[in-house]
C-alpha cells in the first residue's frame, strides 16, 4: 500500500478539496448572476479583516471545536455519535439550572461549576445510547439521532412550562445574574480607547476549547485509556483478546464524547445569550461531524477545520447582509465544502496517492 | 490609469450607496424565513408596499441562527439604517442589549415586548390575536354541522396557545356544547414548516368529527388547508388572507396585519413614535377576511352574529381571555 508523506495527507488533501468546493460554489454563484470574486471579498472582509469579524468566527469555531472533538473521541472507538445536538442542548439545560438557581459570588466559580454541570448533563444524555449499544447492541447511530429529538422535546417542555418567566412569550429562561457574566473578547482585549472585538460574542470559553483540544490529544495518544480506545476502534476482536472490555470502553468513549458536546453550551448559553433559548445548539452538533471528518479526528485538524467553518458561517452572514445572494445559497456553499472535504475525500486522495507513488518510482 | 479610475469609481459608488442607506429602513425576519406564506411574508408584503407607494428602498435580512440576531441589529444600526423593524417574539432580550448603544436609531419589534420606560427608542407592536381568533372561532362553530371544530397549531408555544384559546372561546360562545379539538404540530421550530404533519393532523381531526379546522401553524397550515379541501371540510387560514389558497374551502382567515405594522413603521421613518402599540380589533390590527372566495360559505346571519361580538369587544363589554396573561385557558386544556 503506497502512502503519502504526512504533510500531504494533512495539508494538501484538505486544501485541494477546499479549492474544488470553492470552484463549484463560484459556478453556482455565477449561475444566479452574481460575481464570485466580489462574494469572496465580502466574506473575507466581513470575517477576517476586522477584530469584530474574528470575534464572530472564533465564537462559532468554539462551538465546532467542542462538537468536533466529541465526534472525534467517539469515532476513535469506532462509534458514530450523531447526538451532539441533543447532548449540547442538555448541557445548556444543566448550565441554566445551575446559573438560575445557585447564587455564585464570582464568574470564575460559576464557570468551574458550569463546566462540570454541562459535562455531566451532556454525558448523561450520551450514557443511555451508550449502554443500549454496549449491552443491547442497539445501533448508536439510530439511538443518538433519536435522542436528539427527545432532547428537543424535553428542552421545549422545560422552557415552555418550567423555566420560562411568567408572562414571557418566548420559550426561553430568564436571564442569568449579571455577576456571573463571562468576560468577552471585547472586555479582555480592549485597551485604552482602542476597542477590539466590538460586541462580538467570542468569550473566555474559547480558551477552554483550546485546552480541550490539548486534553483530548493527551488522552487519546498519551494515556492507557486512549490506547484502549484506539485499539477497540481498530479491531474489536483484537481488543477483546488483549483484555479490553468492549462494553466498558464503549460507555467511556460515549461519556467523554457527550461531555464535550455538552460543554459547547458554555459558549452559547453562558457566554453569549446568558439565558437558555430554544435550539441553542444551532446545528453545531451536526457541523461537528464535518469538522471531525475534515480534521481527521485529530485535535489540531479539528481546530483548523472549526476555524474554517466559523469563517464560512460568519462570511456567509456578511454575504447575505450586503448582497442579494439568498441565505439558502450559503448553505449550499457550506454543504459543498462538507461534501468535498468529508464525503468525497477519496476522490482527491486516490489520485494524489498515485501521484506520489509515481514520484517515488522515478527516483 | 484604468485601474486607478476603477478604484475611484468603486469608492464613489460606495460613498453613494452609503449615503443612500442613511435613512433607509431595514427589516429583519425571524427564523422560518422570508417566504413562509404567513407571518414573515406578511412583513415582506408590507415592506414591498412601502417601496411601491413611497418609492423608498429598504434592506432586509433573514437570520439563520440565534447568534445572528444581535449581529444583524448592530450591523444595520452601525450602517445607519433607521428604523430597524424585526418580526417575531424572540427579539425582546436582544433589544435590551442593543438598543441603548444606538440611541439615535429607532427599533421596532413586532410581537415582542420591550419596556418603553427603559428603552425609549424601541416601539413594541403587539397584536390581540385572541380577539381575532375569537371571531373566527364563532364563525367556525356556526359553520360546523357536526358540532365539532378543531385547531392545528404550529410549535407548542404560548403565542399559539393564545390563538387556540381565543378560538375555543369564540366557538363556545356560539354553541356551548361544541367540542373543540386542539393539536400542536410539534415542539421544535420545524413544526412551522411541516405540511405533511399538518395534513395528517387534519385527517385525524376529521376522523374525530371535526368539520372546520383552524390552522395557526405557518407553512404547516398549507397542508392543513389543502387536506381540508381534499376531504371536503372547511378550514380557516391565518395571518395573511389565505382564502384564495383553496377557494370554496377556506371559511375565512384570521388576519394579523403585520404588513400594516411594517408599512406604517417604515413610512414613519426616523420620526417614528416609539412606545407600545397594541393592535386589536379596535385598531383593525386583527380581524377576519371576507372576499369573493369565501362569500358563498358565510351567510349574512353568521356575519351579523360576529359583528355584534366584535362591536362588544371594541366597546369593552366583552373581554376575551388572553392565554398569555396567566398561562391558563378556561375552555381548553393543553
Amino acid at each position: 500500500m503506497d502512502k503519502m508523506p504526512p504533510w500531504a495527507d494533512a495539508v494538501l488533501v484538505p486544501v485541494i478539496s477546499l479549492l474544488l468546493a470553492a470552484a463549484i460554489s463560484s459556478i453556482v454563484i455565477l449561475a444566479i448572476g452574481e460575481n464570485p470574486i466580489e462574494a469572496l471579498n465580502y466574506m473575507i472582509e466581513g470575517a477576517l479583516l476586522s477584530s469584530a469579524g474574528w470575534g464572530q468566527v472564533l465564537y462559532y469555531a468554539t462551538n465546532y471545536i467542542f462538537t468536533g472533538l466529541a465526534v472525534a473521541v467517539a469515532s476513535h472507538a469506532r462509534l458514530f455519535n450523531i447526538g451532539g445536538e441533543g447532548q449540547a442542548q442538555l448541557g445548556g439545560l444543566g448550565i441554566a439550572m445551575l446559573c438560575l438557581f445557585i447564587p455564585f459570588p464570582h464568574w470564575t466559580l460559576a464557570f468551574v461549576f458550569a463546566i462540570v454541570a454541562a459535562g455531566l448533563f451532556g454525558a448523561a444524555w450520551a450514557y443511555i445510547p451508550a449502554v443500549l449499544q454496549a449491552k443491547r447492541d442497539s445501533h448508536i447511530v439510530i439511538t443518538t439521532i433519536m435522542f436528539n429529538y427527545i432532547a428537543y422535546a424535553l428542552l421545549n417542555y422545560m422552557l415552555v412550562n418550567v423555566l420560562r418567566p411568567e408572562g414571557a412569550m418566548e420559550p426561553a429562561s430568564g436571564n442569568f445574574p449579571d455577576n456571573i457574566h463571562l468576560p468577552t473578547f471585547q472586555e479582555m482585549f480592549s485597551y485604552g480607547d482602542t476597542i477590539l472585538f466590538r460586541s462580538a460574542p467570542a468569550n473566555v470559553s474559547f480558551f477552554l476549547a483550546v485546552i480541550a483540544c490539548i486534553g483530548i490529544w493527551v488522552l487519546v495518544w498519551r494515556t492507557r485509556l486512549g490506547y484502549e480506545l484506539r485499539a477497540f476502534g481498530q479491531s474489536e476482536s483484537a481488543a477483546k483478546y488483549a483484555g479490553i472490555n468492549p462494553a466498558r470502553i464503549t460507555i467511556i468513549a460515549m461519556l467523554i464524547s457527550g461531555a464535550l458536546a455538552g460543554m459547547m453550551a458554555l459558549n452559547t448559553t453562558m457566554g453569549y445569550s446568558e439565558r437558555l433559548v430554544l435550539n441553542a445548539s444551532e446545528g453545531a452538533g451536526f457541523i461537528g461531524i464535518a469538522v471531525a471528518l475534515m480534521g481527521r479526528n485529530h485535535p489540531v485538524g479539528i481546530f483548523f477545520a472549526a476555524l474554517l467553518f466559523g469563517f464560512l458561517v460568519q462570511g456567509g452572514t456578511e454575504l447575505s447582509f450586503w448582497t442579494s445572494i439568498p441565505t439558502e445559497l450559503i448553505v449550499v456553499i457550506q454543504a459543498l465544502v462538507i461534501l468535498f472535504t468529508g464525503a468525497l475525500d477519496n476522490m482527491v486522495r486516490m489520485p494524489l496517492v498515485k501521484l506520489f507513488a509515481l514520484g517515488k518510482g522515478d527516483r | 490609469m484604468t485601474f486607478m479610475k476603477k478604484l475611484y469609481g468603486a469608492a464613489a459608488t460606495l460613498a453613494l450607496t452609503a449615503g443612500a442607506a442613511m435613512a433607509d429602513p431595514a427589516l429583519i425576519y425571524d427564523l422560518g424565513g422570508k417566504f413562509d406564506k404567513s407571518f414573515n411574508e406578511a412583513a415582506y408584503g408590507g415592506a414591498e408596499r412601502f417601496v411601491s407607494e413611497t418609492g423608498g428602498s429598504y434592506k432586509d435580512f433573514e437570520i439563520t441562527s440565534e447568534a445572528q440576531r444581535e449581529q444583524a441589529l448592530r450591523r444595520f444600526a452601525e450602517s445607519g439604517f433607521n428604523p430597524i423593524v424585526t418580526t417575531g417574539f424572540s427579539w425582546a432580550s436582544v433589544f435590551e442589549a442593543v438598543a441603548p448603544d444606538y440611541p439615535d436609531t429607532k427599533f421596532v419589534t413586532i410581537d415582542g415586548f420591550v419596556d418603553p420606560a427603559k428603552h425609549p427608542n424601541v416601539l413594541s407592536i403587539l397584536f390581540a390575536e385572541h380577539e381575532g381568533s375569537y371571531l373566527v372561532g364563532m364563525m367556525a362553530a356556526q359553520a360546523s354541522k357536526t358540532g365539532t371544530v378543531s385547531f392545528v397549531g404550529g410549535m407548542d408555544i404560548p403565542l399559539i396557545r393564545k390563538f387556540a384559546c381565543g378560538y375555543a372561546q369564540g366557538a363556545k360562545a356560539v354553541n356551548p356544547d361544541v367540542t373543540v379539538i386542539s393539536n400542536m404540530t410539534g415542539t421544535t421550530p420545524a413544526a412551522w414548516n411541516d405540511p405533511v404533519k399538518g395534513s395528517e393532523l387534519t385527517k385525524a381531526q376529521k376522523a374525530q368529527g371535526s368539520d372546520v379546522v383552524f390552522a395557526a401553524a405557518g407553512g404547516t397550515g398549507l397542508g392543513v388547508l389543502q387536506t381540508a379541501a381534499d376531504e371536503g371540510i372547511l378550514s380557516v387560514g391565518v395571518d395573511s388572507n389565505q382564502n384564495y389558497l383553496q377557494p370554496g374551502s377556506v371559511l375565512t382567515s384570521m388576519l394579523k396585519r403585520v404588513d400594516v405594522a411594517v408599512f406604517d413603521s417604515m413610512s414613519a421613518g426616523s420620526d417614528l413614535e416609539t412606545g407600545v402599540k397594541a393592535l386589536g380589533l379596535a385598531q383593525e390590527g386583527v380581524g377576519y377576511a371576507m372576499d369573493d372566495n369565501n362569500a358563498a360559505l358565510v351567510s349574512e346571519d353568521m356575519v351579523a352574529v360576529i359583528e355584534a361580538a366584535k362591536a362588544k369587544i371594541i366597546a369593552g363589554e366583552l373581554s376575551v381571555h388572553d392565554y398569555t396573561s396567566d398561562d391558563t385557558c378556561p375552555v381548553l386544556d393543553f
